[in-house]
């Protein structure tokens, strides 16, 4: 009976007897519960239900999506501080403080979190905020769809993060690698919570690309062509279309675990013909393109920075384009240098390094085409900025171990070792973070209508890369030296020291995180002496700087005529001097003044995402815990939620009406 | 273990593979920082100079476009990679882990088993098996078949060079060298579960008479590996010290793979007495 009710629910799913997880457990729902009672006792909740929750607006799911990548920022980060702690304690015999039972559960939660939940939530916030606006467009092509995303990826963290105190995580490294994840081996929920979870926020991917995709191909402005469109559109459309390709492989592949896991199946098994290694080269056919997901879009973010704050078009566009859809492309080619040690041959393993390295060609492109951007220019040292120098300088470093690797004879001494950690990390924290940063720090006023204050973001800056640098040079180093990856203590004293600095290194991280969220308190504070007024605080150069911050909800009350690339630039200045674009005339029209009063229409606030989201997290933890009754009415209510609002009468509201209740943040 | 001192690991090569390996990494290094280093330099010079304090800079505000800097910029970064795509597809043959070292002597035959979380290395030719500890004589080609008996893991000694999988139900193939007498460590390099970080063993690369000694000691003492044996061996475990076993049948090694990891092939059960009767 009680099996039938709860499944394998008990008691001691909680972490009751191990403290280190039983006070994060309960930090965890101090923080959750005391910001729920804020809330409620603020009577905050009609507003954030009206204006958040439930809204379809891009731009307020844009913000969402980078609030819960931040968030997540913490928790992940918290991870990486435990896991550089306890490896700068086991050396030489001692165990540190935390056994392999937690330890990895959290590298595999670290990897986890910080990818899919920060990366990959906090590109797709940037894309969803920026891209409509760029391209002069009312909204994305679904907007209600748009919020389903958002709260299937937001069902996902829930889920992932009920781990820590119902239950445990996964044991097995951030790609769950069988045979380790089969039944055999990995018999708890954890496991489980990592599939469902990314089960979850991958549909949420999914739609996420297919409108984006959508949005980019069909509602560009009046006279945009695909040769005026800003970098950044270009490397969200590339980065999208990847996210299209790739995020079914994922669904697929964790499905095929999942039917192994739960009805015996055999995909990935040792016994009846399973095979491990096709797990890994499927979860690697989707897991490289989503190393370019995430890179793309921050390359973008890195033109529009280094053509605002130098003043200049960007140097080769036409190449840049290319150059991005040739990296689309070839991300699908190269999968199997993840695993170069599996034994497949000399001519397989030729051929993957070879199609790796062919992609530094088109990266390279790009490294020289901002470089040349910014010769002849003038150029202002923001806080953006500083991420895009930072970005310059880190990522060719990164680039070129990411070469050697390709070298499949260099990997068969360097492959899982902490040289590759360190590279990663030198990609992702190099590229991605500073890109979203970059990007965080120019897009803010557009959101807020107040800029951040340019000091702290510039410490902010500072503190990671120099963080940066002294928590993963000594990686490298301990790499070369024989140390691989997801040790949780190691024989060797000779490698104390460089763990120590690695450790100094994440705090001097931790401190440039603790500098932007103070950074975020300050700006808000002080947001008067910051006012945006004129909805171009940086002097830009595309669309979106051309409608006032934060925009309105309908973006632009006329849809702007785009006559040349880098359109707002050319209808501040005028066209240039030299080109086709100065013969029509068109491109030194100013822009129609905003018309509020005209009958506009906007998506109606939906709470059908919020809703699927609810019943999908309900599906997700009755699943993971082999509770039948609760996964059916979790299922259920999905379909049904989707079936009432397919049967909709009402979809839009006439702006007028809304103009007047919208309060925005700055307000 | 040795304590480190620099250079060590993967940088301090003691067999041909390892020293191939080496000499690939820096040269390649070396090419790419040909680039990478100007790259750095002119970041920092265009940054500094186009500041927008600088009067002395002369702005080029519309520049967007050079057809012989768009030649340049493709051509730079692909003939660096035609070089080193070159050397990527020659070493991968040179240094396939299948293709046997030159030499004189033939190969030495050792059949590696990834136990959790421990290493079984059986030398078929002598019918002895050691755990967690390779013992090899100095300057001979060794031959190794790699199983896994239950998850992924990676055979790897750095100062050996090439890492390869063990994967349960399949056979790799992998050659080495070592030159010298002396003790290296060895690992895992593929996370493996909750023994993981103890999942180190040790080559003992001895002088020819010394391994020649090693061998017959443990023909003499050694106790013997039978399907029983084997399947207390088999399970979980760490962090138990190496022991070496005098007669295995080589039959052993077959039957783990045919098993897919496990033993299940009728006949292994009594694989001490044909190894015997065999000698």
């Amino acid at each position: 009976m009680m099996t039938a009710l709860l499944g394998r629910l008990g008691w001691d799913a909680l972490p009751l007897r191990q403290p280190i997880p039983l006070a994060a457990a309960a930090v965890v729902a101090l923080v959750i519960v005391g910001a729920l009672s804020l809330v409620t006792v603020k009577g905050w909740w009609p507003y954030l239900w009206r204006e958040w929750i439930t809204s379809v607006d891009h731009k307020r799911v844009g913000v969402m999506y980078v609030l819960l990548a931040l968030v997540m920022l913490l928790r992940g980060f918290v991870d990486a501080l435990m896991m550089r702690s306890q490896l700068a304690l086991a050396a030489a015999g001692a165990q540190g403080y935390l056994p392999p039972e937690h330890y990895n559960q959290i590298f595999s939660a670290h990897g986890t979190i910080m990818i899919f939940f920060v990366a990959m939530t906090f590109m797709v916030g940037l894309m969803n905020f920026v891209v409509p606006l760029q391209i002069g467009a009312r909204d994305v092509a679904f907007p209600v769809l748009n919020s389903v995303s958002f709260w299937l990826t937001a069902a996902g963290v829930l889920l992932m993060n009920l781990s820590l105190v119902v239950g445990e995580f996964a044991r097995t490294g951030w790609l769950v690698y069988p045979p380790l994840s089969e039944l055999a081996y990995s018999p708890g929920v954890g496991v489980d919570y990592y599939l469902w979870a990314l089960q979850i926020s991958g549909v949420g991917t999914l739609l996420s690309g297919i409108n984006l995709t959508t949005t980019i191909l069909k509602l560009r402005a009046p006279g945009m062509g695909y040769g005026r469109m800003p970098m950044f559109c270009w490397t969200a459309l590339a980065s999208n279309l990847l996210i299209i390709a790739a995020f079914p492989i994922l669904t697929g592949t964790l499905g095929m675990l999942l039917l192994d896991r739960y009805l015996g199946f055999h995909f990935f098994t040792n016994e009846l013909g399973g095979n491990a290694m096709m797990y890994v080269n499927l979860i690697w056919a989707w897991g490289h393109p989503e190393v370019y997901i995430l890179i793309l879009p921050a390359f973008g973010v890195f033109s529009e920075v280094i053509t605002t704050f130098s003043g200049k078009p960007l140097f080769g566009y036409r190449s840049m384009a290319a150059a991005t859809m040739a990296i689309c492309m070839l991300s699908f080619m190269v999968w199997l240098h993840h695993f170069f040690t599996m034994g497949a041959g000399a001519d397989v393993n030729g051929f993957f390094g070879v199609m790796t390295m062919i992609i530094a060609v088109p990266t390279g492109v790009k490294i020289f085409n901002w470089l040349f951007t910014m010769y002849g220019g003038t150029l202002r040292f923001t806080a953006a900025m500083h991420w895009a120098l930072g970005f310059i300088v880190t990522f060719v470093i990164g680039g070129m171990t990411g070469v050697l690797l390709a070298i499949p004879p260099a990997d068969f001494v360097l492959h899982n070792s902490l040289f590759l950690v360190a590279h990663f990390h030198n990609v992702v924290i190099g590229g991605v973070v500073f890109g979203a940063f970059a990007g965080y720090t120019l897009w803010f006023p557009k959101a807020f209508g107040f800029t951040l204050d340019e000091r702290l973001g510039k410490a902010a800056f500072w503190c990671w890369f120099v963080g940066f640098y002294l928590a993963f040079m000594p990686l490298y180093l301990l790499g070369l030296m024989g140390a691989t990856r997801r040790m949780q203590h190691y024989a060797d004293p000779g490698w104390q020291p460089l763990m120590v600095v690695a450790l100094c290194g994440a705090l001097v991280i931790l401190a440039g995180i603790v500098l932007t969220v103070v950074q975020l308190v300050v700006s808000v504070r002080t947001r008067d002496e910051r006012r945006d007024t004129n909805g171009d605080p940086w002097n830009g150069r595309t669309l979106e700087w051309s409608t006032a911050s934060p925009p309105p909800a309908w973006n632009f009350s006329t849809l702007p005529q785009v006559a040349a690339l880098d359109a707002f630039w050319r209808t501040k200045y005028g066209a240039p001097p030299d080109t086709d674009e100065s013969a029509d005339g068109s491109g030194s029209d100013p822009l129609p003044a905003p018309d509020t009063a005209s009958p506009l229409s906007v998506p109606r606030p939906s709470a059908v995402g919020v809703v699927i989201a609810f019943f999908a997290v309900i599906a997700g933890f009755a699943l993971v815990w082999h509770i039948a009754w609760l996964a059916l009415l979790g299922l259920g209510g999905v379909v049904v939620t989707g079936l009432a609002h397919a049967w909709r009468t009402e979809n839009e509201i006439e702006v007028h009406e809304l103009y007047l209740n919208t309060p925005g943040i700055s307000a | 273990m040795s304590t480190s001192i620099w250079p060590s690991g993967v940088l301090d090569p003691q067999g041909p593979v390892a020293a191939a390996e080496r000499t690939i990494l820096l040269n390649a290094t070396v090419i790419m920082l040909a680039v990478v280093v100007p790259v750095i330099v002119c970041t920092g010079l265009f940054a500094w100079w186009f500041r927008s304090g600088n009067r002395r800079a002369r702005r080029r505000p519309e520049w967007s476009y050079s057809g012989a800097l768009e030649v340049l910029v493709w051509s730079v970064p692909l003939l660096v990679i035609i070089f080193l795509g070159g050397i990527a597809w020659l070493s991968s043959h040179e240094l396939d882990p299948r293709k046997p070292l030159a030499g004189k002597a033939p190969a030495i035959k050792v059949q590696v088993v990834s136990l959790d979380w421990r290493w079984l290395f059986i030398y078929p030719e002598l019918g002895i098996a050691s755990v967690d500890r390779l013992v090899a004589p100095a300057g001979s080609s060794l031959q190794f078949a790699l199983t896994s008996a239950s998850v992924m893991n990676s055979f790897l000694v750095p100062q050996l060079g090439s890492q390869i999988y063990t994967m349960a139900g399949m056979v790799t193939t992998l050659h080495l060298r070592v030159d010298r007498p002396g003790r290296y460590p060895g690992l895992s390099a593929q996370f493996s579960g909750a023994g993981f970080s103890d999942m180190r063993f040790e080559v003992t690369a001895l002088a020819q008479g010394d391994y020649q000694a090693w061998v017959s000691n443990v023909r003499a003492h050694g106790e013997t590996l039978d399907a029983t044996r084997y399947r207390q061996l088999a399970q979980p475990t760490s962090g138990a010290a190496p022991m070496s076993f005098g007669h295995v049948d080589t039959g052993l090694f077959d039957a783990i793979v045919a098993g897919n990891g496990t033993l299940t092939v009728a006949g292994a059960g009594a694989p001490s007495a044909s190894a015997m009767a065999r000698r």
